[in-house]
């Protein structure tokens, strides 16, 4: 079944759904819920309606005092955990260096490989679980502090399941050393004796001490040989009467064999020194030499894997997890693989022995006991608040190729399903969104799609994050979101007048059109004020002046009155006629252009040619005879002034030029 | 949003293992909550911290280093803004700072500067308009002058001893107008600049001569964000972006003889001649002989992933922060 199907229903705290309806509406990443008096009974239902959208508008005036609350529902809130934050920045840098990781090694290196990606999750875990605890301890806000010691207890519990995972999944451990990994995730995690075993050994005579024995036991149940033969030492040296048991029992212990990691022995081997080692300690029982001494006896029974002597010992091994390992050690230290789940499940059962029933975390473990990896991933994602930890897992596992593509009812696998979850929860985070960036790169389906839709409602409160964001979507080839980012920046500078930033972010977009809106700007204050404002970027346009038209005729007009300052006449008169002719210059401007070529015109030296009088002439003709509203622009006195002292102007210069350029040069 | 200010000791050089690794990490010794991004800060001295902030404000913090607190000593509220000061809903973030105590000098997205004294409630001195274009970056070129690039590819320099509100002097780039990001002045050569851009290029101007830069190199690939010459040995540049990668630039000439051509070294390092525009002798950074003057180069990040935003460096010591929330301490830079 697909895993959206047992999502809980949310509770919204502070909203009574009893006296009031609620509507909602969604945003990016987060719900707005808003109470409204919808559906009140006694009246029709477009009344009713009408009413209510009113009333949550205008604010109740005439019916009881109350007020509309609105709600934020946000669904991850464990992204905005401070402490939690290392856990995501560091899982990021795992799971890049996962992705990029070769994928030819093959066999051996690739596995040794994957399970050293596992421990680093696991390292990432318990950092983070010692920060909290940190966190805890030093925190004085009661809330605060309960909230840390849950965030420790589930981070304790995610580390468990993947340590068992990685043995099981990762490393796929076999026989033999199957059993040793799995000591060694028992003596890790049950820690709930820890404090005892620290006083009974740091007591001055430790086999005086009370809980002396319980610590035998619990180094006994969690196959550490050597730390029980070493107290059961110090009992030996007070207790000379139980020399002899004593003996026996060490040399016992010492003798067990245990799977080793090197390939030294084989099963079989291993099976048949069990086997002899099992009936010596059998005889050694039943001859009675350990009568005296219960606690010795009771080890022995233990050595031996008799169940009801190990369930005794039930408080020191506090879960049923830890009591399968034990059965396992002293029973069928070759297990395999396939076979835990059948003793997983009496271990259960034995241990629970149906005073309690088991919890989550003990579901989730025997699913991964009977290796239904599937079952795992779905019963933690119905446990735990977030997707963190599936979407790591599950992609772990796909490296090690133990998923089949398991696929969903909309297409994709369950891997690329919770790696989408998780990012997509990350980009609801104002600093987090720049992970989940990447993990949406690796997925083949539906990532790019996704980034699509997210990266373009990050607000980008400084240009620094916009660029940031601009660079994400270049390597991308996302132009779409570049030019939207760009023109929305674009838009932003230009309201708040920095035009300079407005025409660069306009050239990072290549985006003619809102430099053709910007330039149009500058020659509108240039109108408005006789002077151009923002002198360096105008002057230095460079080669972004071919963006737009506009811009170029811009930058050079802006050159023409250069030139006219530097009084360059014969070169700012050329200019000027170009920008006309070439029809680089847009047709309002004309008017500004003939006018500004006045002073040129009246000079006491000719400038313009005849040829460039002339076509002076052609394009003040061109404006005034285009004009469709002759009469208007006949009633306006300062335009026909214009006009009228342009003609003149143009006529006497090419009076002047006629002559000059009649005129035979020298004497 | 959470942003705080934190001072953290990464240890001393008593803890050095018996190779000489550095052990233990940077531990934290305090913080204080900030209003909006950090942008950009400087020591004013020993005790005095100036921040840049995203809103606007430019802040001095003290750090106490008797019971190690930090408080805030003394802040300019919309230091940088749009528009009017009075209407406007938001500063406009405050992108550069730098200090040369008493004096503050910041700049920002609305391109003003302004000029703070620390003693002094009100600005010194502020250029309005100073560019119509995002000011990214400043520092000092002299004690009256200060240099500043914007995001349309210019680097200005600034006389404050002069009363008019334009810069005394303009340089651009040759091609696009690539935004310059960071700017940083030779320590011991003041005519000596680099600046670096959007496009992760390196330029290298002789503020002396031209209005163009010397030398041109293509670095990173993606914006840089900082660069930095070191201090005491300035053969040596650090440049950090986007890309992640922090490299450094090797000029100093104990380089053994290699051929000419491109070889790649061990991990990341090329050599690289660069080209060069105009003639100059003296510094490294300058010149312009591609057979006897190689450049090492090194990406100092092996696995790179997110943005490397600002690095510092001092003595034998490197520290730069990622996008990954991460700071990293290098104490054995030449080792």
């Amino acid at each position: 079944a697909p895993l959206t199907d047992t999502v809980p229903p949310q509770v919204v705290p502070g909203a009574d759904s009893s006296s009031r309806q609620l509507c909602f509406a969604w945003g990016p990443a987060e719900v707005l819920v808003c109470e409204t008096l919808f559906g009140r009974a006694d009246e029709g239902e477009a009344g009713a309606a009408a009413r209510a959208l009113t009333d949550s508008v205008a604010g109740t005036e005439d019916r009881a005092p109350s007020s509309s609350r609105v709600f934020v529902v946000r669904r991850d809130q464990d992204i905005y955990i401070q402490t939690l934050r290392k856990l995501f920045n560091e899982s990021h840098g795992i799971f890049m260096g996962l992705q990029r990781s070769e994928e030819e090694l093959a066999g051996k290196s690739r596995k040794a490989q994957l399970v050293q990606v596992s421990k680093n999750y696991r390292s990432v875990i318990r950092a983070c679980m010692e920060d909290m605890h940190q966190a805890a301890v030093s925190t004085r806000d009661p809330a605060l502090q309960s909230q840390y010691s849950t965030q420790v207890s589930i981070l304790s519990a995610m580390e468990l399941i993947w340590n068992l995972c990685e043995i099981l999944f990762v490393e796929a451990a076999t026989a033999g050393p199957l059993l040793l990994r799995l000591l060694d995730w028992v003596r890790l995690h049950v820690c709930d004796v820890d404090s005892m075993v620290r006083e009974v050994l740091s007591s001055e005579s430790p086999s005086k001490h009370k809980l002396f024995w319980n610590v035998v036991d619990v180094f006994v149940l969690q196959g550490r040989m050597e730390e029980a033969q070493h107290l059961l030492s110090k009992e030996a040296s007070a207790n000379p009467t139980s020399m002899n048991m004593y003996k026996i029992l060490d040399d016992l212990m010492k003798k067990m064999p245990v799977p080793s990691l090197s390939n030294t022995q084989t099963l079989t081997e291993l099976e048949l020194k069990w086997q002899h080692w099992h009936e010596e300690c059998q005889r050694y029982l039943q001859d009675g030499t350990f009568a005296s001494n219960p606690h010795m006896e009771s080890i022995c029974k233990i050595l031996l894997g008799d169940e009801d002597a190990i369930l005794e010992k039930k408080e020191l091994m506090t879960t049923w997890y830890h009591f399968l390992v034990t059965r396992l050690l002293y029973s069928h230290p070759t297990v395999k693989p396939m076979e835990l789940r059948f003793y997983a499940q009496s271990s259960m059962d034995l241990f629970l022995g149906g005073e309690s029933s088991p919890e989550p975390l003990d579901m989730i473990l025997m699913a991964a006991f009977e290796f239904e990896m599937h079952q795992v991933i779905k019963e933690c994602s119905i446990v735990l608040s977030n997707w963190w930890f599936v979407a790591h897992l599950t992609d772990l596992l796909d490296h090690c190729k133990l998923l089949q593509s398991h696929n969903l009812y909309f297409g994709s696998n369950m891997r690329e399903f919770l790696l989408l979850e998780y990012a997509s929860g990350l980009f609801s985070h104002h600093s987090l969104w720049q992970l989940g960036v990447d993990y949406f790169d690796h997925c083949p389906e539906y990532g790019r799609v996704y980034l699509e839709l997210h990266i373009e409602r990050i607000p980008l409160s400084t240009e620094q994050k916009a660029l940031k964001v601009l660079r994400i979507c270049e390597q991308r080839q996302m132009h779409e979101q570049v030019r939207s980012i760009c023109k929305i920046m674009a838009m932003k500078a230009l309201r708040n007048n920095r035009l300079g930033s407005a025409l660069s972010w306009s050239i990072r977009a290549k985006d003619a059109a809102f430099a053709t809106l910007i330039s149009d700007r500058f020659l509108k204050d240039y109108c408005e004020r006789g002077c151009f404002s923002d002198l360096d970027l105008i002057d230095n346009l460079g080669p972004s002046m071919l963006l737009s038209d506009r811009l170029t005729f811009l930058g050079k007009y802006r050159e023409f009155h250069r030139l006219y300052g530097e009084k360059r006449f014969p070169e700012a008169a050329r200019l000027l006629l170009t920008l006309m002719t070439a029809h680089i210059a847009p047709c309002s401007f004309w008017m500004t252009l003939l006018t500004d070529a006045l002073p040129l015109l009246e000079q006491k030296e000719v400038i313009f040619s005849a040829e460039q009088t002339y076509e002076l002439m052609r394009c003040l003709e061109d404006l005034t005879a285009g004009n469709p509203d002759k009469q208007k622009f006949q009633d306006d006195d300062i335009e026909t002034t214009k006009v009228e002292m342009l003609r003149l102007a143009l006529a006497r210069n090419l009076a002047r030029v006629i002559v000059k350029e009649g005129t035979v040069e020298g004497s | 949003q959470d942003n705080r200010i934190s001072i953290w000791s990464a240890g001393d050089l008593g803890n050095a293992g018996l190779n000489g690794e550095y052990h233990g990490e940077p531990h934290l010794l305090c913080d204080i909550q900030h209003n909006g991004d950090v942008m950009d800060m400087q020591f004013l001295d020993q005790e005095r911290i100036v921040v840049a902030s995203s809103t606007g404000t430019v802040t001095i913090f003290r750090h106490h280093q008797n019971n190690q607190t930090l408080s805030a000593n003394h802040r300019w509220e919309k230091a940088h803004y749009h528009v009017d000061q009075d209407t406007s809903c938001g500063g406009a973030a405050c992108t550069g700072v730098v200090c040369n105590n008493p004096e503050i000098v910041t700049v920002g997205e609305d391109g003003r500067i302004n000029l703070f004294r620390a003693d002094q409630k009100d600005a010194v001195r502020t250029i309005d308009n100073a560019d119509s274009s995002t000011l990214h970056a400043v520092t000092f070129l002299r004690t009256t002058e200060i240099l500043t690039v914007n995001s349309i590819g210019q680097l200005k320099i600034w006389d404050l001893r002069q009363q008019r509100n334009e810069p005394s002097q303009i340089f651009s780039l040759a091609g696009d107008r690539v935004p310059l990001h960071c700017v940083d002045r030779h320590p011991n050569q003041q005519h000596i600049v680099a600046t670096g851009g959007q496009d992760g290029m390196l330029s290298i101007w002789d503020i002396r001569q031209g209005t163009m830069p010397v030398s041109l190199l293509n670095a990173h690939e993606a914006e840089m964000w900082e660069v930095h010459f070191h201090p005491s040995d300035p053969d040596h540049l650090f440049t950090c972006s986007e890309d992640g990668s922090l490299w450094h630039w090797d000029t100093s000439t104990n380089v053994s003889e290699k051929p000419s051509f491109l070889h790649q070294g061990g991990r990341s390092t090329a050599y690289l001649s660069h080209s060069t525009i105009n003639q100059s002798v003296v510094s490294a950074w300058l010149s312009n002989d591609p057979t006897k003057d190689r450049m090492e180069i090194t990406n100092l990040i092996p696995n790179q992933t997110l943005s490397v935003n600002s690095l510092d460096v001092l003595g034998p010591c490197l520290v730069y922060g990622t996008d990954a929330e991460a700071i990293y301490v290098n104490r054995q830079l030449f080792a």
